[in-house]
């Protein structure tokens, strides 16, 4: 056989081995033990949606920490006018950070109820998951109203400003999520456990305990530090 | 009702922007009614406005790039125009106006015509380069243009009704603190960047994702052609740096909307704590922009110069090495803030370092072309000229990063020189590079090179009697932004820089007759192939313009430049790889989303410019509702059935077998000469 007929050989056998195009546009077929990495072809959708969605959560967790720098420069900045520890509520925040991280576990056990397809415990638990968020932003907001009628609004001093932009910027997310958490309740009532419904409860579950690691910065930074000084 | 807009918002008394908006929204109402009356709006709208096609979306988002460059352009005339008449005089601008013109330069020029080009190019060339169909995300990325093109609106809205920001393109406070600009020039700038920035974190997201998620099988990260890599470092910065931008304009808002104190000078305000976050997005943001230029220059040096890329894998480390770095030398830009001669030391040394990147990066296109056989084509040259014009850039940014010679040089001419310097010199250089790189493959048909050629030297002309002579202003001791000045030993260098941009002005002439000389001759410019510049990356597989789902089947990569050793092997062989089994292929499906979202947001944002509330809430709830209409939908894709897959890719086929059985076997032959024997 010539070389020329050898090149043709394996040019004919390199044809399309991975039958790609074939049940969703990325893979399918081939090698899709390793697929999205590597020489492995395109990975599939969940990995795709989850990734990105890291990618976002990435790029919030870097909004918050612009918000907790301000923080770290304006700790000082109290303007002759009350300091943090004077005005926070230890307990109050305790209850908040207890709501929370229990809204976290109960929203990982409707993942796993979403997993083995049922739909009762699913909303049962994405509904005790929106009212433990919920209590979270009642909480805060009463502790938010208590500061402002002590005189420590945000247009106190730059100290408090940063105080409520970044407390408040968390509590603006969970408001958010629970916008979600509720529409996601009704998409999976009304549409059922399809693969896009499970991906976005993928998202949802993701985002919810991000909102917890934030949270747990947050304490700490703020809180804890700021009771400490 | 109304919040603050009435009538007086229109500046009445204020001939130049008053003539010019009109303008503006008379040719726009002129194309739109060109574009009902001819019933082209229905094609328009399912074909490009509802459109998730990443190769749509790119040729759209070059053209606002575009016509946003014109818009910036227009505005560097003025000034240009009223230094040169502003000699012991007044000029034609009154300052407030001519402050809002270096304003609007600035951001247009960034935000809204730098940023578009470039991801339009990024959106257009990666999925194909990495031989698939689409973006991770394809709605997300029609949202993403959108809300760029939401933003670009608002700064020219600004135009007729009220005013622009009158800051300077990065609105230091405590000048942009509302009681030094009660207007809503500021506010203008800031949801338009708010709205827009949102767009680009988006498109960060979509295509980190895309890149390190989606690759042709065999594609592994060190095949990917140059430009993914450096489309790669872009995205990551994005994701890193626009979250920041993003935050510190949000704390601006707060201060300028509800009383908060981040940077005001009472209350314990820092307004220093504003230029530290806004050159932490500021100065990846310029790599951002450069990287995926330096990827454009990679491409096209490799392609005519005939020669794979010369250290392709150093060239991938200095790429990530700039991406790195590029977080770390945001003090230079403040020096003068005063934070004592140990920090700026750090930063400046950091600042000469990141030198070394971009310097391995010139050698390497060098040695590229060193033994090549080049064809100085018009993307060759922009890529030519870029190389001179950028190491010169590049030498002027390592004396000001020396703080020292800092002090004296910041905030002059000289400053703006260097950076237009870079600026002009690698991203607008590296646009029209790419455009007429990519531009036969996006259209089918290449632009005519002898005007590509007359816009390529009368813009390096015009950019060295512009920016040469500023450099000079600069060292005399020029500051940038002089509505008018009086000392007679500047008076020949802003002459000079005034006809250099009349140079400026002869390269956008040609460039518009380039556009429709190339239409009008379209037919003789016609790429039949899909492969007009013997290219070596995946995008010359495909026909031009490729089908909707890029390949018929997706290519087997079995090593760098895949296209190439396909091309190698079909010339060897005589014959193309035999037909593939042709299968259905599943693509998403067109959405408004991207649109109406979009919609609803430019309501949103005119409304809380004007502080109208209601409105607010109105557009927050639109834009919520189609959030979950969207989510609504139970078909987000559609079939292409195999019969048109393989009737499509058996028509690129037959184009190729007639290049091989022409073309090829004559360059074959001319490459391998046969010992005593003829053809």
């Amino acid at each position: 056989m010539s070389a020329t007929e050898a090149l043709r050989q394996e040019h004919r056998h390199a044809v399309d081995p991975y039958k790609l195009g074939h049940g969703h546009p990325y893979g399918g077929g081939g090698r899709d033990y390793a697929t999205g990495r590597g020489e492995g072809g395109p990975a599939s959708k969940r990995v795709i949606v989850g990734y990105g969605f890291w990618i976002f959560l990435l790029s919030d967790i870097v909004l918050f920490s612009c918000l907790f720098a301000a923080h770290a420069v304006l700790q000082t900045a109290t303007a002759g006018g009350p300091t943090g520890p004077q005005l926070f509520n230890p307990t109050s925040i305790a209850i908040e950070t207890a709501c929370l991280l229990a809204s976290s576990f109960t929203c990982g056990l409707s993942a796993v109820a979403a997993g083995a397809r049922n739909q009762l415990w699913t909303q049962v638990l994405l509904l005790i998951t929106g009212i433990l968020g919920l209590s979270f932003l009642l909480l805060e907001a009463r502790d938010f109203a208590a500061m402002v009628a002590a005189g420590a609004g945000p247009q106190r001093s730059a100290f408090w400003s940063s105080f409520f932009a970044v407390v408040g910027c968390h509590g603006a997310h969970v408001t958010v999520g629970l916008l979600w958490l509720g529409t996601m309740m009704a998409q999976v009532f009304f549409k059922g456990f399809r693969p896009n419904i499970m991906r976005r409860l993928l998202c949802f579950n993701l985002f919810w305990h991000v909102l917890d690691i934030i949270w747990v910065a947050l304490f700490t930074i703020v809180y804890l530090i700021g009771e400490g000084r | 009702m109304l919040g603050k807009l009435s009538w007086n918002a229109i500046p009445w008394d204020q001939p130049i922007p008053l003539i010019a908006g009109s303008v503006m929204i008379l040719v726009a109402l002129a194309v739109v009614a060109w574009i009902v009356v001819k019933g082209h709006l229905p094609y328009l709208w399912h074909e490009w406005i509802t459109s998730v096609d990443h190769k749509r979306i790119g040729v759209m988002y070059v053209v606002l790039g575009l016509v946003m460059l014109l818009r910036g352009f227009i505005d560097a005339v003025m000034m240009r125009s009223q230094q040169a008449f502003a000699f012991r005089a007044a000029g034609y601008l009154p300052p407030e106006h001519y402050d809002q013109v270096f304003s609007a330069h600035g951001t247009i020029m960034i935000f809204f015509a730098a940023m578009p080009l470039m991801i339009g190019l990024m959106n257009f060339a990666v999925p194909l380069q990495l031989g698939v169909r689409d973006v991770a995300f394809p709605t997300l990325n029609s949202t993403s243009f959108w809300l760029t093109a939401t933003g670009a609106l608002l700064v020219n809205l600004s135009l007729v009704i009220g005013e622009f920001a009158r800051t300077g393109w990065l609105p230091y406070p405590p000048l942009s603190e509302l009681r030094y600009s009660p207007g809503v020039g500021v506010d203008y700038y800031l949801w338009a960047l708010q709205i827009s920035g949102v767009g680009t974190l988006m498109t960060g997201i979509n295509f980190v994702t895309t890149i390190l998620k989606i690759r042709a099988p065999g594609m592994s990260y060190l095949r990917m052609p140059m430009f993914c890599w450096t489309a790669l470092a872009a995205n990551l910065l994005i994701v890193a740096a626009f979250p920041v931008l993003t935050a510190t304009l949000g704390m601006l808002i707060l201060d300028r909307y509800l009383g908060f104190h981040f940077f005001t000078n009472s209350a314990g305000g820092n307004m220093m704590m504003f230029i530290n976050l806004i050159w932490a997005w500021g100065h990846p943001e310029v790599y951002i922009l450069v990287l995926p230029a330096f990827g454009i220059f990679s491409e096209v040096i490799s392609t005519f110069s005939g020669k794979p890329l010369f250290g392709y894998r150093s060239m991938v480390a200095a790429t990530m090495f700039i991406c790195l770095v590029s977080f770390m030398v945001w003090l230079h830009h403040f020096f003068t803030m005063g934070a004592g001669g140990d920090v700026n030391a750090v930063f400046g040394i950091a600042t000469s370092i990141i030198a070394v990147g971009t310097g391995v990066k010139i050698y390497n296109w060098m040695f590229t072309m060193y033994g090549g056989r080049i064809r100085f084509t018009t993307p060759m040259l922009w890529s030519v000229g870029f190389i001179v014009t950028f190491v010169i850039g590049g030498m002027t940014g390592v004396l000001l990063a020396v703080p020292p010679a800092d002090f004296q040089l910041h905030n002059s001419l000289f400053l703006v020189a260097h950076f237009h310097n870079v600026i002009i010199g690698g991203v607008v250089f590296g646009t029209f590079a790419g455009l007429t790189y990519w531009f036969p493959k996006a259209f089918g048909f290449r632009l005519h090179e002898g005007w590509g050629k007359a816009v390529f030297w009368l813009s390096l002309a015009g950019f060295y009697i512009t920016f040469i002579p500023l450099y000079a202003a600069g060292l005399l001791g020029m500051t940038r932004r002089l509505q008018h000045y009086d000392l007679a030993l500047w008076r020949p260098w802003v002459l000079a820089a005034g006809v250099g941009i009349l140079v400026y002005c002869g390269a956008l002439a040609c460039q518009l007759i380039q556009l429709v000389v190339s239409i009008r001759r379209r037919e003789i410019l016609r790429d039949l192939t899909g492969d007009p510049w013997n290219g070596r990356s995946l995008e010359w597989s495909t026909a031009s313009p490729p089908p909707p789902f890029n390949y018929a089947v997706l290519p087997d990569v079995r090593g760098e430049e895949p296209y190439w050793q396909i091309k190698r092997r079909a010339i060897e062989t005589q014959q193309l790889s035999a037909e593939p089994d042709y299968q259905p292929i599943e693509m998403p499906r067109n959405s408004p989303t991207g649109f109406i979202t979009a919609f609803f947001c430019t309501v949103t944002g005119f409304a809380l410019i004007w502080h109208i509330w209601w409105m607010v809430g109105l557009g927050l709830v639109g834009a919520y509702a189609v959030f979950v209409w969207f989510a609504w939908r139970d078909r987000e894709e559609y079939v292409i059935p195999a019969a048109e897959v393989a009737s499509v890719d058996r028509a690129r086929r037959r184009a190729r077998a007639e290049w091989l059985a022409q073309d090829a076997r004559e360059e074959w032959l001319a490459a391998h000469p046969q010992p005593g024997g003829s053809a």
